[in-house]
């Protein structure tokens, strides 16, 4: 099977073909526009080893994210940086729907997906994290290892399936984020980790820059925080640990106990809440994601906003310039993303300072010299 | 040598003070931790803020010279020992610590300040910075970052990469990067992750700003003894299996315990296999976890088990642990000390072919284990006087990390590879890997002038030394320097 891939490789390198890595399509609506062949991954498909003791589960790209989760939880395990799922393209044959239905109980217009196409490979090379990512780690934080096809068509194994792992440059955490531009993820180990026993979510009515600050300050001290939101006047908390250190936390900070919390956060990671929804909110529907020092305060930039991560990422529907919210997350210590939307002449993500920029076409060119992979998927020019 | 031209140019950079030559002031910076690899530098800066740095760096590409930059000196792997005709840095007197943001939870120190400097520094706020290597006291954090350092907490609160948010670093033409955010992530390729454990090969790193956490409420820590190594192993899995991610989880084998106890007196059982257990968090969480972690080793055959009763008793048994290095190393004149990672189910099989192979080589091995997350310290005792022994150390502890290669881990887990284990590196990763590492470093360093001839083998140099495996046996080291 890998044969196939590498020999499909070797010959869009050879005829400068460019090719488009897809997955379950799940993310198709990530990054800049991008066209090619589609190279599809979902073959790939498999979980290698599996060993709950060691923490370490290794699997092939085209495995769908619910598959791997699913297991995972039979031994009561999770991926700690709680991937979004998001929707995807029909699949011909539909998995099996691991996910509660969410519109339960719910009279919003939920664009729920019937079943989660996101697969493995799609989940570390968009390097998304969800809700748990402040307090867990990120996507990146997990991965151990990574078997990929550079644009040559080599097949490279870098990492490996331990814990601790310092010999050459970490190139398996290179790949997570890079869009499939520096070369096609065949496997990836990860570090798994066990679910909480206990989680409660609270809720507490509060404006914006309060909710900021306490975010903030609660991160500060040994809390069992395993996710906050904010939205529309309501702190939203959820706390993970022993049931003991659950009770004794709920009991610390008060708030109101939030009863389809599962479905708040899994609507809130996979973002099928109607505030992703592009229609209602705007007539442009830019859903702009600024990555921002946690601690900054409320950026008034518009009403129709959601705080992630204690306050480390702030999603803004809005049709304001790209430069000035650009030039506003900057100032607070991040980025801003045109995360779904019509990107802007200068690319979905923020244009990177020169030396940065030329260390990325060095680093594209050796890995993919024809830059036949997800061609301007990252960035316009390469 | 360096030319008296490009010395006395290198002197109009810095005060006089920040540039030794004389050979009495070079001798200190002859070896870093590592002392069986020693070499006089030619020169040693030592700049004091960062555009001393990027002048430096500037002056030495003009003129082709290489930059082998240093910490502390506390690596053990060979990473910053001194390169014929280059220029050692030595970035030790940047170790200011610019800002402490206890609402952000976040510092910014130049790479010169010390690992534990930082946890002190902020420990009014409740806070500190969780990586601990065993050298805390003394490493530096561009050196951590330099090695990706880990430490005993590593299973539940990572290594330096999952610790730290951005860097100002230089590449050798005296290019600014900076890398990372205050953010939670970047645009682009992840070059944070790219630089961390990049042993100075890629750019020269002079401000870090590290994530600090939330002292944990509590830490209490459970002592068991076993009868057999292989059933203390398995014992770590089941306390992992039941859903407790202890913040260390370290083993020790019998030569280890009889060391450290007869060095510290921690009140360590005389036994075949130690493990120390520490859970923290919330003070109810930990009470919940040492009963599971109690019950989970009882079950798994411990012989004795001790849930320390007091601080002052938690102290005790860790400097036991603590102590294990020095504790051996009063059992013979030299040590040398392998840092290995394996998956944990193949820990009895690798400590079986340890112990065949300290008999074949005639050289007693201590074990010491952060069994949490795989990592091995053989610790291969032997006499640097005996002729011929130090060699035999080296071809021992070369074949102990194929092995853990071959069971399918790596040959660092934290220490780095640098000169010490460049030819292991043939044997974890093919040839067209080590191209893509030598990629790597062309896309910041094309002339390759940052500390060069370390941590990825030239792949010529892999044939030659795998033309000796098959022939010798012996692995002799005719281009390194002896002691």
């Amino acid at each position: 099977m890998l044969t196939e891939f590498v020999d499909r490789i070797r010959s869009a390198h050879a005829a400068n073909t460019p090719l488009v890595i897809q997955g379950g399509g799940s993310k198709d609506f990530y990054g800049n526009a991008h066209e090619g062949e589609v190279l599809n991954t979902r073959a790939l498909t498999g979980v290698v080893d599996y060993q709950p003791k060691e923490l370490v589960l290794t699997a092939q790209a085209g495995t769908p994210l619910a598959e791997i989760e699913a297991l995972l939880a039979e031994h009561e395990q999770m991926l700690a940086f709680e991937p979004p799922h998001f929707g995807g393209n029909p699949l011909p044959n539909p998995l099996p729907n691991p996910l509660p239905q969410a519109g339960e109980g719910a009279n919003d217009a939920l664009r729920a997906p019937k079943s989660s196409n996101a697969t493995l490979g799609g989940c570390i090379a968009a390097g998304l994290s969800g809700p748990r990512r402040p307090y867990a780690g990120a996507a990146r934080d997990f991965v151990l290892g990574v078997r990929m096809i550079d644009g040559t068509g080599q097949p490279l194994r870098f990492g490996g399936q331990v814990i601790k792992n310092v010999a050459g440059y970490d190139v398996s955490r290179l790949m997570v984020g890079a869009l499939g531009t520096l070369g096609l993820i065949t496997e990836v180990s990860l570090k798994v980790l066990p679910q909480p026993a206990r989680e409660t979510t609270l809720q507490f009515e509060l404006d914006e820059a309060a909710a900021i600050e306490k975010m903030n300050q609660w991160a500060g001290q040994p809390l069992p925080l395993s996710a906050t939101s904010w939205h529309a006047g309501l702190l939203t908390v959820r706390l993970s640990g022993a049931a003991s250190a659950v009770h004794a936390a709920q009991a610390r900070l008060g708030g109101e106990p939030l009863h389809d919390a599962s479905a708040f956060w899994q609507r809130l990671r996979d973002q099928t809440t109607p505030f992703f929804d592009k229609r209602p909110l705007h007539p442009e529907g830019h859903k702009w994601r600024l990555a921002v020092k946690p601690t900054t305060p409320p950026l008034k930039l518009g009403d129709a906003l959601w705080i992630e991560w204690g306050g480390a990422v702030r999603w803004l529907a809005s049709d304001l310039p790209a430069a000035m919210l650009r030039e506003t997350a900057k100032t607070a210590g991040g980025h801003a993303t045109l995360f779904r939307g019509k990107a802007p002449a200068d690319g979905a993500f923020a244009p990177l300072a020169p030396a940065l920029a030329t260390l990325h076409r060095a680093l594209k060119q050796r890995f993919d010299p024809r830059g036949i992979l997800n061609r301007g998927r990252l960035y316009p020019d390469f | 040598m360096l030319s008296p031209a490009f010395l006395s140019q290198l002197r109009k950079l810095l005060p006089d003070h920040c540039v030794l030559y004389a050979r009495e002031d070079l001798v200190p910076f002859e070896s870093d931790g590592l002392s069986a690899y020693r070499n006089t530098p030619d020169v040693v800066v030592l700049p004091e803020d960062e555009a001393q740095v990027a002048a430096v760096l500037r002056l030495c590409h003009e003129n082709r010279i290489a930059v082998v930059a240093r910490g502390a000196g506390t690596g053990l792997a060979a990473g910053a020992l001194p390169v014929d005709g280059a220029v050692l840095l030595v970035l030790a007197k940047l170790n200011r610590i610019k800002v402490i943001d206890p609402l952000a939870r976040t510092a910014v120190v130049e790479p010169g300040v010390r690992n534990l400097a930082i946890s002190e520094a902020v420990a009014p706020h409740h806070l500190y910075y969780a990586p601990d290597p065993s050298s805390q006291i003394a490493c530096s954090i561009g050196g951590n970052v330099a090695e990706n350092s880990g430490g005993v907490h590593c299973l539940k609160y990572g290594l330096t990469v999952h610790n730290i948010m951005k860097l100002r670093a230089w590449t050798i033409d005296g290019q600014l990067l900076e890398i990372g955010s205050d953010a939670l992530d970047t645009p682009g390729y992840d070059l944070l992750a790219l630089m961390t454990g990049s042993e100075g090969m890629l750019a020269v790193i002079t401000e870090v700003t590290v994530k600090l956490l939330p002292r944990p409420e509590r830490a209490q820590v459970v002592l068991a003894a076993f009868d057999d190594v292989a059933q203390a192993g398995a014992a770590v899995g089941n306390i992992i299996a039941a859903g407790v991610v202890p913040a260390g989880l370290e083993m020790m084998d019998r030569l280890a315990i009889e060391a450290a106890e007869a060095f510290v007196h921690a009140g360590y059982p005389m036994t075949e296999a130690l493990l120390l257990c520490e859970v923290d968090g919330v003070n109810e969480e930990v009470s919940d976890d040492i009963l599971t972690v109690h019950d989970v080793l009882a079950a798994s055959g411990a012989t004795e088990i001790h849930t320390a009763e007091s601080e002052e008793q938690r102290l005790k048994f860790w400097a036991g642990r603590k102590a294990a290095f020095p504790a051996v190393g009063r059992l013979a004149p030299d040590y040398y000390c392998m840092d290995g990672t394996i998956p944990r189910a193949r820990l009895p099989h690798v400590l079986k072919r340890i112990g065949e192979m300290s008999a074949e080589y005639g050289l007693p091995v201590a074990n010491v284990f952060h069994a949490g997350d795989g990592n091995l310290h053989p610790l291969i005792l032997f006499d640097a006087n005996l002729p011929g022994e130090l060699a035999k150390a080296e071809a021992f502890g070369g074949k102990i990390l194929e092995l853990c290669v071959e069971a399918g881990g790596t040959i660092t887990g934290e220490h780095g590879v640098g000169l010490e284990k460049i030819r292991q590196m043939c044997a974890q990763f093919a040839p067209p890997e080590l191209a893509r590492f030598h990629d790597v470093k062309a896309a910041f360093d094309p002339d390759t002038l940052l500390n060069p001839g370390k941590a990825v083998p030239e792949l010529h140099r892999c044939a030659e030394w795998g033309a000796m495996h098959v022939h010798g046996g012996q692995l002799a080291h005719p281009e390194l320097p002896r002691f």
